[in-house]
């Protein structure tokens, strides 16, 4: 049972170089391995936690966004729908008084074409009295074989058989 | 990484150029054969630290090992270091012989003119034995594997983990979440950080070079070493004395609660508490792991036992399941390790409450 005692005898040396390599190993590692590890990992889980609180943020800043957008769009519908209203009540109103206008001119035309005609008939008609006076003194002149003097008297004959001619006549 | 590799086979070229190993000894007396086999000596002598590394015996019963340095120190001599090869088969150097029978084997001894050993007084030991150079091998991997680690995370920066990140940051974690944070809390578990993942990893490799039998630097029983565990352990006795705060320490010289004149028994049973925890921690990772290489042993033993090939299947299977067993020991005590030490100096660091 020697053998075993000697294994659970703790030798200096081997103390001495445990401790010499251990403290070695821990300091080495402590300064360049450990902390370099740590903060590199502990970033990354803070990284990692600051992205899903901005993506949830975003995800929350995109619904609302979502629901502004439809308001917007409902919004442009309404006004677009006023506007195309708006519109159509100028248009036809435009049309409208653009047809009155129209209506108004032509009425006009017609009103002085009518008047003019007026005037053109009378001034025919007045025209063709005399022509048909000058006409019917020389038929009768020729009917009578003699030249039948133009006297007053005469003149004021045809005249009133023209004017009775003229009535029988319209 | 080639660099590294180069140079850990340059070590190993500069311990075997200046220590002469994988020579064969030619003044071995013959006639080895004859000897009964001693199955106890033979997994005593593994788990046993030594002055040279023994790798095998040739059937002429020439022994082939690694010659590891012997530095001694006595106060006529001063100091000596020179390579363990020259004390082999009891021959003495400088005054010195290696002890190879009785109370003292494997001890350095003083002798005299006659090669009576002097029993009186033992040189100071500071000999490089099997241990410590299978710890030194083991540091170096975990120093290496560590610090190219943090410079993979430096040149990746803040990423996903890649390469050998993604293996050994588990294990970070593991630390951190599992065993710091849980036992000493949010505020106080980043400054033992370091102490608790290099203790950790530190037994988790020489435990996983401990199990994987050859070539040295592996197979060497260090975590089953009672002065390296030891040691160990006085680190996170130190690291708890340093840290008691007001708490702890009137918790052990005037502990509340306690009518004064109990004192005189309280104080020295809260000594005994304040020993016991580290050397529970020595104990248990002792034990553990020199068992766990005393079955494995026994298992192969078992072949030259019934001196037969044919129970090699058999022993090779029980060998193969205890490797499979000691793997998981081998996690689990250096985590048990770590554990207890952060739950020590929970103890000591915890607030009053």
């Amino acid at each position: 049972m020697l053998l075993s005692n000697s294994l659970i005898t703790p030798e200096v040396g081997t103390v001495f170089w445990t401790t010499l390599i251990f403290l070695i190993f821990f300091l080495v590692l402590r300064k360049f391995g450990w902390k370099p590890i740590l903060s590199m990992i502990k970033q990354r889980e803070e990284m990692i936690k600051g992205s899903l609180e901005s993506a949830e943020q975003a995800r929350k800043e995109m619904l609302k966004l979502q629901s502004d957008n439809e308001a917007i769009i409902r919004k442009a519908r309404d006004e677009r729908e006023d506007i195309l209203r708006e519109a159509r009540e100028i248009r036809d109103k435009l049309i409208a008084e653009a047809r009155g206008k129209a209506n108004e001119e032509a009425e006009k035309l017609v009103e002085k074409a009518k008047t003019s005609i007026g005037k053109e008939k009378t001034k025919a008609l007045s025209e063709i009295r005399e022509h048909i006076a000058n006409l019917s003194v020389e038929i009768a002149s020729r009917l009578l074989g003699e030249e039948l003097k133009r006297t007053g008297a005469q003149e004021k004959l045809i005249d009133d058989y023209l004017e009775e001619v003229k009535i029988t006549g319209n | 990484m080639k660099t590294h590799y180069l140079t850990a086979l340059l070590f190993i070229f500069l311990i075997s150029g200046i220590y002469s190993p994988l020579k064969a000894d030619e003044d071995k007396p013959g006639g080895h054969e004859a000897k009964e086999f001693n199955a106890s000596e033979f997994i005593l002598d593994h788990i046993a630290d030594s002055h040279e590394w023994h790798i095998l015996t040739t059937k002429e019963g020439k022994s082939v090992a690694i010659y590891l340095p012997v530095i001694l120190y006595s106060k006529e001599k001063g100091l000596s270091v020179f390579s363990s090869k020259k004390l082999s088969h009891g021959h003495v150097h400088n005054g010195y012989r290696l002890e190879e029978e009785g109370d003292l084997k494997g001890r350095i001894v003083n002798v005299d003119e006659t090669g009576r050993a002097d029993e009186a007084g033992f040189p100071l030991d500071l000999s490089v034995t099997k241990a410590v150079a299978a710890m030194f091998f083991s540091a170096l991997i975990g120093l290496w594997l560590f610090l190219s680690l943090s410079r993979s995370y430096k040149k990746t920066g803040v990423s996903h983990p890649r390469g050998m990140q993604s293996f050994l940051e588990p294990i970070i974690l593991f630390v951190r979440d599992e065993i710091a944070i849980p036992n000493i809390g949010h505020h106080k578990y980043e400054r033992f950080m370091p102490y608790l993942l290099s203790v950790f990893f530190f037994i988790l490799i020489n435990n996983i070079m401990g199990l994987i039998p050859f070539p040295p630097p592996f197979g060497a029983n260090v975590t089953g070493n009672i002065a390296v565990t030891m040691t160990l352990a006085l680190f996170t006795f130190v690291i708890i004395q340093f840290n008691g705060n007001r708490t702890y320490w009137r918790h052990i010289f005037a502990t509340p609660g306690v009518p004064l004149w109990l004192l005189p028994i309280m104080i020295p049973v809260e000594i005994i508490g304040i020993i016991a925890k580290p050397f529970a921690l020595m104990v248990r990772l002792f034990a553990n792991i020199t068992a766990g290489h005393i079955i494995v042993l026994s298992l192969v033993a078992l072949v030259f036992i019934f001196k037969s090939v044919a129970v090699s299947p058999v022993s090779i299977l029980f060998v193969l399941f205890m490797n499979s067993l000691e793997l998981l020991v081998a996690f689990l005590q250096s985590y048990v390790f770590t554990l207890l030490s952060a739950l020590f100096i929970s103890l000591a660091v915890q607030e009053h409450h």
